[in-house]
């Protein structure tokens, strides 16, 4: 009877033994294969910009900048492309960074809740995920076919304006709500108006924030090919526009033409790999801008 | 000078009635413009929000008539897309099914390895690591979907062409992989702010119970954030149903039903930006690429409907 006892305490034992360290292992095995995905994306990640930067830095040349493209797009530069995508996302910036802050200043400060906040909240959630063809369809029905403003940039800038418009209510919003309560309670007890209270207690705390967000969506508006494909962009178009309502060339449409559509796709290669280059480096400088915003101001957020 | 002597007298009227009517006054003066800008801020948000009904209004306007000229039998059950041929074709099954077919095979990726990503990032990693981690995260969503469509042509797909040995490297596989990438970023920051919403008790009371790390993370913390994980799966796929330029680039284009994932194909959106170009403005193949628009709206609206009414379930479970 003794033994038994023994025996079967001992096998317990081991049994216990034997289950945390199975339990050890599949903790490991787990953690491994956690790490190992993180950084499978971020060699994804880091393959893609070095690939791209190797291929491209070489076509890197003063005439790359400055020059027309040249010899059915297997020669010259990306300049036309470059000015069109600053004309479009200047005008789209222009358009969508009073409307999308005054709108979030209004859905944070002054809208009471009810159904028509709802309904605002719903409509700007379903707003950001419109696929951005479907915008580009809408600007054309709209701005290129109702309103006749053809193929243009100021249909293309209103197109993308559109399309931008919910990221920066939304980031807007945010840095808002973030801005604390008894803040805005000290200025009201002051005795201001609501205003007032907004423009020098409010908005000064949320600038940060809100032009974070601003900042992003440029660089949404500059890397967006399909919203502009039928509503700003040529193919080819040889001269700098002068007016809103002339088409222009914009550089991530061009580099589907020549990726994907030019007579002889080995010799546009290098020009492809370059304007690549060049629109990575485009979100990369604007990441790197809309980071330092925002830690510049959480350390003086600190401070405070 | 009459006017001017009223406006004076006035003045000596009132200082002499009321010290306070001055002040009292300019703020009622105030809170009057604080109204007019109220309401002007309204109007404005308003027209804001006027966007997105405008662009259901238009698209269906434009898309409309090809209801009643082709049958809706044929628009959505015929597999037959040729919309500039002798005898037009119309039918929309193929590239609504290389949709399902594309998005299925990138959620098949995206959803294991952002939700890895995500766990590793909130729970596992050091904190200075995964704040380093995450502007790498949100670069991902940064870079241009023409991009993305450039590498996928030049790396992904001829690599496809020599590990499965295909003629024609352009396939549903590779447009998968590359949706796959560019939904992942939704996905990660989704499911970590859930994870990251998920209190610390419940974590210490697991760990307190002798349960290992893994086990804490697997059976408590993924099913308490298991709402926002799942938002997160149904925004990520809301972006693979939508994306465009990339889809266009590296799935080969080809209008016909697929029966596998190495075989070319043609989605919704890659339709409408490829053909849109060469269409007349009004005709029966510019309507038909509207309805696919509408299709697409109606598509990603159904998603976003899904995504907020799980968050909103969540909100209401939380405030009992």
């Amino acid at each position: 009877m003794a033994l038994q006892v023994l025996l079967f305490k001992e096998f317990t034992k081991k049994m216990q033994f034997n289950f945390y360290t199975f339990k050890k292992v599949e903790e490991k095995i787990a953690l491994v294969i956690l790490s190992g995905i993180t950084f499978f994306i971020l060699f994804v990640l880091g393959a893609l910009i070095y690939f791209l930067f190797k291929n491209g830095i070489h076509v890197f040349s003063v005439e790359f900048f400055t020059q027309f493209p040249r010899a059915g797009m297997t020669e010259g530069g990306i300049f036309p492309a470059m000015v069109g995508t600053c004309y479009l996302t200047l005008g789209a910036i222009v358009v969508s960074m009073p409307l999308g802050i005054l709108t979030a200043i209004y859905l944070e400060e002054y809208a009471r809740p009810g159904w028509w906040l709802n309904l605002t909240y719903l409509a700007i959630n379903n707003l950001a995920g419109v696929p951005s063809i479907v915008f580009g369809l809408f600007g054309l029905a709209l701005f290129v076919k109702y309103f006749e403003f053809q193929t243009s940039i100021l249909s293309g800038a209103l197109t993308l304006a559109c399309l931008v418009l919910p990221i920066i209510i939304r980031a807007s919003q945010e840095a808002i709500s973030q801005v604390g309560q008894e803040l805005r309670h000290g200025a009201l007890a002051l005795g201001t108006t609501r205003w007032y209270m907004i423009r020098t207690v409010v908005l000064p705390q949320a600038w940060p924030g809100i032009l974070t967000g601003n900042i992003i969506s440029v660089g949404r508006a500059a890397g967006e090919t399909a919203a502009i494909l039928f509503t700003a962009v040529a193919y080819f178009y040889p001269k700098l526009p002068t007016s809103l309502l002339e088409p222009v060339m914009a550089l991530p449409y061009h580099l589907y033409v020549i990726a994907t559509s030019g007579l002889d796709l080995d010799k546009t290669r290098p020009l492809a790999y370059g304007t690549a280059l060049v629109l990575i480096l485009l979100v990369l400088m604007i990441n790197a801008v809309a980071t330092v915003v925002r830690a510049r101001h959480h350390l003086k957020m600190e401070k405070i | 000078m009459a006017a001017q002597f009223l406006s004076q007298l006035k003045f000596k009227f009132a200082r002499e009635s009321s010290p306070d009517v001055f002040l009292e006054s300019s703020i009622r003066g105030k809170q009057g413009w604080d109204k007019i800008w109220e309401k002007c801020l309204a109007l404005i948000s308003l027209f804001s929000v006027s966007i997105v009904f405008s662009i259901i209004l238009f698209l269906v306007i434009e898309a409309l008539p090809i209801l009643s000229k082709v049958g809706f039998k044929e628009l959505f059950f015929s597999d037959r897309w040729q919309p500039t041929s002798e005898v037009a074709g119309f039918g929309m099954l193929p590239l609504i099914l290389g949709s399902i077919w594309v998005t299925v095979g990138a959620l098949v990726l995206t959803v294991p390895l952002g939700i890895g990503c995500a766990i590793y990032l909130s729970e596992v990693a050091p904190i200075r690591m995964s704040l380093m981690l995450k502007p790498a995260i949100e670069l991902l969503s940064a870079i241009p979907s023409v991009v993305y469509g450039f590498f996928g042509l030049v790396v992904v797909v001829p690599l496809a062409e020599k590990f499965f040995h295909l003629p024609v490297g352009q396939s549903i596989m590779v447009g998968s992989f590359i949706l796959a990438i560019m939904a992942l970023p939704t996905i990660i920051s989704i499911s970590e702010d859930a994870l990251k919403s998920v209190p610390k008790s419940f974590r210490e009371a697991s760990l307190a119970l002798g349960a290992t790390r893994w086990h804490t993370i697997s059976r408590v913390v993924v099913p308490a954030a298991f709402s926002g994980i799942a938002t997160s799966v149904i925004l990520g796929m809301g972006r693979a149903v939508g994306e465009t330029m990339a889809v266009l680039m590296v799935t080969g284009n080809a209008a016909v039903i697929p029966h596998s994932f190495l075989e070319p194909v043609r989605t919704l959106t890659a339709t409408i930006a490829a053909e849109m170009g060469e269409t007349a403005q009004g005709g029966l193949h510019y309507q038909s690429l509207f309805l696919i628009g509408v299709l697409l709206l109606i598509i990603t609206m159904i998603l976003n409907g899904i995504a907020s009414f799980i968050v909103q379930r969540v909100h209401q479970k939380n405030a009992v």
